[in-house]
């Protein structure tokens, strides 16, 4: 029997295209664009980053976490630590606080996957408290008050200014893409086959050979040493830390869960869409203070209620439409 | 040559005694017909078996190995493959990759050999016009089969089909008996719990009588049927029937 197995379609081939040319305008922007818009997207893509992460462990493991600025926070010391106290050059910290968290997920994740549904939800959020008030008492990355990253290491990435916000912004374009790419060859390889199984049907899985918790276990650790290399650059594009802008909740979970659900979870294209939404409503109504609190919850509200796969389901339910398709077609010959 | 052994395995559900004592003996590459009424214990003991759930006491051994305690992905590994009562599809995959995931997983086969495996099974069980659907998108009968591709795809040496023939057209079930016995032709050793009698005797030659958890009855097809345990039970599923 002959048979080919076809894995990109016409629209994900023009969806490739497009991206290509939206990538080289974003490595031009700084030639294009103004300071403040560069550090905006800057966080445009942490967020991304971190929306995808998120989206992974909720809308494919079923692992609902509240707790992912446990690796955000940690990224952001482990860069403090490597570049005062070792001497790294800063971009370099990054991939090897990356390593770090990867590490620190095996133990943390092994305790936490003992927890079922809205106990592995809190579990996550008291880890990362522990590790607030852990770093809190550190008394030479400032404890509770916090530090800055020294002038020395600062002037380390290049010397002037200019240059350094140019790298810096680069950085973060490279980490949003290599996520996104990750995500997707993580989706359309073996392990994603496993992770959609589980969950589909976590027993039909396991009596066909699948191994439940190594899966989850792989994707788990994956998303938490990719979570703390962007908490790394998070806390280079703000030079400064503390314990609670490190470990925040809102920042870097309520906002992060806003984004995917908004956008759609469960979807490749979801976070994109969410993150561009949410930056979207917070330029324009950022200056309303409370209300602009307000507005999201409501919105998200009404998101979860209406449209429950989020914008990009509703866009996919009517136009059939993937854009960045993990399935398999079979072409008989 | 056993290929599985059970003896004396027994698991309860708070007071239910579900499986009592059942001790069964299949032969290599032989099929073991299963009946019973609805509720007597049929699926736990497919359950006990592929380690969906574990026994209470009892031991089973799968080709000469203790395997009792072993978790379901293990069984399937050394080639214990089952289907469904309620079919379990992968809703948000297509068919053909239901089945990839029985041949990457259970059968441990390259990406090549794992998908040339799966058109193979989709070929076998007449589902490769339903390759590229979504498994959501199939009929129950679709459902039903993709469970027993999806065992096929694991390349399991014994097989355990969990009621796969009822609805079907008799030209739709004398296929699928055909199926069957192409499998236990390349050597699978088979067990079959059916009500569609007809189907089961056309290809096994034993049938057990499983009933409030105990096997009551056991041995060549056309005797078990004529024996007096089983008439006593479809008796009394009849006089249910004229009552309900
Ligand atoms: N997980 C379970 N928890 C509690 N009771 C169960 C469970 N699984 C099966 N049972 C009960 O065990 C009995 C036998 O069920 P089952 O093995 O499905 O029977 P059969 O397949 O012969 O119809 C039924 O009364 C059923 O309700
Ligand atoms: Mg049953």
């Amino acid at each position: 029997m002959s048979f080919r197995i076809e894995r990109f379609t016409p629209a994900s081939r023009a969806t490739a295209i497009v991206a290509l040319i939206a990538l080289a305008f974003l490595v031009a922007a700084p030639w294009l664009t103004g300071r403040a818009n560069i550090r905006l997207l800057g966080e445009m893509f942490s967020f991304l980053a971190l929306a995808s992460l998120w989206n992974l462990l909720a809308g494919y493991c079923g692992l609902v976490s509240v707790g992912q600025q446990a690796f955000v926070g940690f990224g952001g010391y482990m860069l403090f630590a490597l570049a005062i106290f070792l001497g790294f050059d800063p971009l370099l910290a990054i991939p090897v606080a990356g390593l770090l968290g990867a590490v620190l997920a095996i133990p943390v994740g092994t305790l936490l996957f003992r927890l079922q549904g809205a106990y592995f939800a809190i579990g996550s959020w008291v880890f990362a408290e522990v590790l607030r008030l852990s770093f809190a008492q550190v008394s030479s990355l400032g404890g509770g008050s916090g530090a800055s990253l020294p002038t020395s290491v600062v002037t380390g990435i290049a010397s002037n200014r200019e240059w350094r916000e140019i790298l810096i912004y680069w950085t973060g374009l490279a980490l949003a893409v290599a996520v996104l790419l990750i995500v997707i060859a993580l989706l359309r390889s073996k392990l994603g086959l496993a992770l959609t199984g589980l969950r589909d049907s976590e027993i039909a899985s396991e009596s066909l050979g699948v191994n439940s918790w190594l899966t989850k276990m792989t994707v788990y650790v994956s998303v938490a040493g990719l979570t703390t290399m962007i908490g790394s650059f998070i806390f280079l594009q703000k030079l400064r830390i503390s314990p609670d802008a490190a470990f925040s909740v809102n920042d870097w979970t309520a906002y992060v869960i806003f984004i995917a659900v908004i956008g759609g979870i469960g979807t490749i294209e979801g976070p994109i869409i969410g993150t561009i939404i949410f930056f979207l409503l917070r330029e324009t109504l950022a200056d309303l203070g409370t209300t602009y609190l307000l507005v999201l919850g409501a919105l998200a509200i009404l998101v979860m209620l209406k449209a429950p796969r989020g914008v990009w389901g509703l866009i996919s339910e009517r136009s059939r439409i993937s854009l960045v398709p993990v399935r398999r077609q079979v072409r008989f010959d | 040559m056993t290929i599985i052994t059970l003896d004396r395995v027994s698991k309860r559900y708070g007071a239910l005694q579900v499986t009592d004592a059942v001790s069964l003996a299949l032969e290599r590459g032989s099929a073991l017909g299963i009946i019973g009424p609805n509720g007597a214990g049929k699926t736990t003991l497919f359950n006990l078996i592929a380690g969906t759930t574990l026994a209470d006491s009892g031991t089973i051994r799968f080709d000469g190995e203790d395997v009792t305690r072993m978790p379901a992905r293990r069984r399937c590994h050394r080639g214990i493959g089952r289907s469904f009562q309620i079919p379990h599809p992968f809703v948000g995959m297509t068919t053909y990759e239901n089945v990839l995931v029985g041949a990457t997983f259970g059968g441990r086969l390259s990406e090549r050999d794992a998908a040339a495996k799966a058109v193979d099974v989709l070929e076998l069980t007449g589902l490769a016009r339903k390759a590229n659907v979504l498994a959501g998108q199939l009929t129950l009968l679709e459902r039903k089969r993709l469970e027993m591709a999806r065992a096929l795809a694991s390349s399991p040496r014994l097989l355990l089909l969990d009621e796969i023939a009822g609805g079907l057209t008799e030209p739709e079930c004398a296929e699928l008996v055909d199926a069957i016995r192409n499998v236990r032709a390349q050597g699978v050793s088979i067990i079959w719990i059916e009500h569609v009698v007809h189907a089961l005797l056309a290809v096994v030659d034993r049938i057990a009588v499983i009933d409030f958890g105990r096997k009551i009855a056991e041995g060549e097809p056309a005797a078990t049927m004529a024996s007096p345990e089983v008439a006593a039970i479809y008796m009394g599923m009849e006089s249910e029937a004229a009552h309900g």
